[in-house]
């Protein structure tokens, strides 16, 4: 639970990262982020090789032991050996023994998370074996001994200058390197020269093929194709997730990875290796033997690891992990990452998004929990990930097992109790109060204005944050005494000949505190010629499935349907204010349905916005919404823009006259409860400058701020000085 | 294999913006083009192709005289029209070395052996990795890293990439 030491370390960590990784991650991701959308644009089937990307990891995933047995003939025909490790221990024995038995004294490695994951460099050097990283970012790393801050750029968390200094600390050379060209020569000819006596070589390996036992090793610098053939002896490591069944499947996957992940179309190589290979050894000390001649007498051990990875593949909610190619892409398109990068959004090795999924396989829910709730579940990431993973679903898995603090797949609970939720007794407060918000906000409209007043004390606020970690810089919402549906009950319907019949869903926000844009979607809605209903419909689950209360949510899914479900058999089309709910319906909604219901549900619901665009489109009258020729900024909310949403309100304003300057951050910072809470309330300020920079512009600052999520909305009233509205109280009459 | 004009001038032009030169050249002109561009000490792969190399290049070198050479020379098995890539067989004769250590590579492609895309590519590649056990570099301009704080052409691997491409 929340207590106040854990979270002034946790808030000071966090501020420590901002401060000193924060602006190079900040630069390098975004920078990717940006080359990635421009990458996948140009790639006319980026869909199509996404999809057989899937295809072909979720077969190999499941034909994973047949699979393997096929590698092990392949690599054994061509003269290899293949070692399945079940755990570290029993990946760094073997690789430890082959060492000993090269007699070798020193081991060369091209990057690879893998050996990351085992710490094979310290089982080696513990057996007095020289080991170098020759990936320059991670011989940065390894000579700061740090760790990779990135999947696939280890060292992204340090400026020229910081590397600069630790060259200058470490060599103390005569004339030390400065600029990138210098560092760069400067490292290539010290690890050229380790390289070229090295003894044993070790790379990871991207992909596996099962039918010829041939390795994909993508790659830029070279240091990875000049460490398999350059010493005698090559060691590749790798998760056994890296199998898929032949070449014939690795064009999609080599196509989306570099795009993927720094926008670059292919990187400079993809080493496609069938080992051992026909290349000469190479000595160069040799001035007799041309290389024609010499012989090409190599040893090549392929070590691939369980390490959890087949327990994972038994579980079917992080089995979807092992799909991850490692691209880094849930890294770079996330707000929160851009902003404290991988020392902090990370665990033991992995970082980023899908890195939760993979720490809770490979090291364990604790390590996971660690930095699992920097996930907002925003799902700027879910679209641009190559193999389709839905990773935030991953991180609400991973807390709602946190929260149950049990082994996976472990019976429903059903707790009675003063939170009317399914969650376990040891779930934290500030998780059970953000989880259970619907239960709070009815009782905040039944006593508000009291109950906003009481709020608001320094003792409550005090107490809130001591108990339940909401940071006292933080406005409380204010409830409002009359309720939207209880509004609506009191008002007759206005539309004498209705073209279209609508259920507006009153989410709780809409309908507890902000009641007026409610009212001005009904305004609105009943101007198009639509007939509307408000009925009292519970939450969407929202909330307490970003605490990771899954089980409640589910419960809400079928409260949910079972109350709007004879409304859409009855014509009447269901009209969503608040994107995060539109999204549980879109996306969350088809774990927890029949695939019949969900896809009723979701064929009948729409986003405000959206529906206005869509009458408008059918020929309703834009004269009886407010025009103007007012110049606006506008903010779409992320879920909104993963559901491809965002378009149509800006069309929508443009239509009506309305000057449209739309921001392009990835995330206004708030997210749901994340920003209150005190242990993120730093760092979700600091992803909310972004936003505020592009609004209080040269040509934003004195435009009208629109938004269209609660929590967007929110956030832009702490940010700026003007008060931000949603779009349909711009557009509807007053 | 019929490579189209279309396919060639894709090639082109993905090569050019690699920054990657491309000379066009024939079984006849070879040995005076290459002598154009290689930088001394040169060294070179025999090539599977009916050419003859220029004195300037010392053909099947030593590793000591890779570790010298300021230029390699080497077959491509194919050339990727939409990447600008290269395919390098790595051979007994050295064609991985040689590709990799020196500053300046020079690839040796056959007009014939461009293909349009990745996919052709790999296709060709995976029934001889069936068949044979072969191995190859799908490189696609010079080595790079960003590492060090902005890109910088010239990591481990050459610095320079100069594409022949020949037409038999």
């Amino acid at each position: 639970m929340s207590n106040s030491t854990d979270t002034d370390d946790k808030a000071a960590e966090i501020r420590r990262l901002m401060a000193t990784e924060g602006s190079a991650i900040e630069e390098n991701t975004k920078g990717f982020n940006e080359k990635r959308k421009q990458a996948v644009t140009g790639l006319e089937n980026y869909e199509e090789l996404r999809t057989r990307a899937r295809e072909i990891k979720e077969d190999a995933i499941d034909r994973l032991p047949e699979l393997i047995e096929d590698l092990r003939a392949s690599i054994e025909e061509n003269g290899g050996h293949l070692y399945l490790a079940d755990d570290a221990a029993d990946a760094n024995r073997y690789v430890r023994e082959v060492v000993a038995e090269e007699n070798a004294d020193r081991v060369v490695k091209s990057k690879s998370m893998t050996t990351e994951e085992l710490d094979v460099n310290d089982a080696l050097e513990a057996d007095g074996i020289d080991v170098v990283e020759t990936d320059l970012g991670e011989w940065v790393v390894q000579l700061a001994d740090e760790t990779p801050s990135h999947l696939i750029a280890p060292a992204i968390h340090r400026s020229r200058e910081s590397i600069a200094d630790l060259f200058a600390e470490t060599f103390d050379p005569e004339d030390p390197p400065e600029t990138a060209d210098e560092l760069t020569g400067f490292a290539r000819e010290r690890l050229g020269e380790l390289i070229r006596d090295a003894d044993v070589g070790m790379t990871g390996a991207n992909f596996v093929t099962a039918d010829t036992g041939t390795m994909a090793l993508v790659t830029s610098e070279g240091n990875a194709r000049k460490c398999a053939v350059t010493p005698d002896t090559h060691i590749a490591v790798a998760g056994v997730e890296k199998v898929v069944p032949s070449t014939d499947d690795l064009s999609p996957f080599l196509e989306l990875l570099a795009r993927s992940g720094t926008g670059q179309d292919l990187t400079a190589y993809v080493s496609l290796l069938t080992p051992p290979v026909d290349s000469p050894t190479l000595d160069f000390d040799d001035d007799e033997t041309p290389l024609s001649e010499r012989d090409s007498d190599r040893e090549f051990h392929l070590v691939l690891v369980d390490n959890g990875r087949m327990a994972m593949r038994e579980d079917d909610q992080l089995r979807e992990t092992l799909y991850c190619i490692r691209c880094g892409q849930c890294s770079n398109s996330c707000a929160n990452f851009q902003h404290v990068g991988g020392h902090g959004f990370g665990g033991e090795t992995y970082s980023g998004g899908i890195g939760t999924g993979w720490e809770a396989g490979v090291e364990g829910l604790d390590t996971a929990a660690e930095f699992n709730d920097l996930c907002t579940g925003c799902s700027r990431c879910v679209n641009g990930c190559p193999t389709k993973i839905d990773i935030p679903w991953i991180n609400t898995v991973v807390r709602d097992r946190v929260n149950r603090g049990e082994a996976p797949e472990g019976t429903d609970f059903l707790v009675e109790g003063l939170t009317p939720d399914e969650e376990p007794g040891g779930l934290d407060i500030d998780k059970r109060l953000f989880g259970n918000f619907e239960t709070l906000a009815k009782l905040g409209s039944a006593t508000a204005p009291v109950s906003n007043w009481l709020a608001d004390t320094a003792p409550a606020r005090w107490a809130l944050e001591r108990v339940a970690g909401v940071d006292t810089r933080r406005d409380l919402p204010e409830f409002e005494r009359e309720t939207l549906v209880d509004w609506f009950d009191r008002r007759a319907s206005t539309v004498p000949d209705p073209t279209r019949e609508v259920v507006l869903y009153p989410d709780v926000y809409t309908n507890h505190v902000q009641v007026e844009r409610g009212k001005a979607a009904v305004r609105a809605l009943e101007a198009l010629g639509v007939s509307v209903r408000v009925p009292s419909v519970p939450s969407s689950g929202r909330a307490p499935l970003s605490q990771g209360m899954i089980a409640t949510a589910e419960d809400h899914a079928h409260d949910v349907y079972g109350r709007l479900a004879e409304h859409i058999d009855a014509g009447r089309d269901v009209v969503v204010i608040e994107p995060s709910d539109l999204a549980m319906f879109d996306r969350e909604y088809e774990r927890f349905l029949p695939e019949a219901s969900v896809e009723r549900l979701q064929a009948h619901s729409y986003e405000i916005m959206e529906y206005v665009y869509g009458l408008l489109e059918n020929g309703a009258d834009a004269a009886a919404l407010r025009g103007g020729d007012e110049a606006v900024a506008y903010h779409a909310h992320c879920q909104q823009r993963t559901l491809g949403l965002d378009a149509h309100t800006v069309t929508v304003l443009e239509d009506l006259g309305y000057d449209v300057v739309t921001s392009d951050v990835e995330c206004c910072g708030m997210a749901g409860s994340f920003g209150y809470k005190s242990d993120y309330y730093d760092l979700s300020m600091d992803v909310g400058d972004d936003l505020a920079e592009q609004f209080t512009a040269t040509d934003t600052r004195d435009r009208e701020v629109v938004a269209s999520g609660t929590s967007c909305l929110e956030q832009l009233d702490a940010l700026l000085s003007r008060r931000p509205t949603h779009p349909i109280q711009l557009v509807a009459p007053r | 294999m019929a490579t189209t004009t279309t396919t060639l001038s894709t090639f082109e032009d993905a090569l050019d913006s690699l920054g990657v030169d491309c000379t066009r050249t024939t079984v006849e002109a070879f040995a005076t083009t290459l002598d154009g561009i290689v930088r001394d000490p040169a060294v070179g792969v025999p090539l599977p192709f009916n050419i003859e190399y220029p004195e300037s290049v010392a053909v099947d070198p030593t590793a000591a005289d890779l570790e010298r050479a300021a230029t390699g020379v080497t077959p491509a098995s194919l050339g990727v029209a939409n990447y600008g890539s290269v395919l390098l067989p790595s051979t007994a004769d050295g064609t991985e070395p040689v590709s990799l250590y020196p500053e300046l590579h020079v690839p040796v492609v056959r007009a014939s052996d461009v293909v349009p895309g990745l996919p052709e590519a790999i296709d060709h590649f995976g029934e001889v990795a069936g068949d044979r056990a072969e191995s190859t570099i799908v490189a696609t301009g010079p080595s790079a890293t960003a590492d060090m704080g902005a890109l910088v052409l010239g990591a481990h691997g050459p610095e320079t990439v100069h594409v022949v491409m020949l037409d038999e």
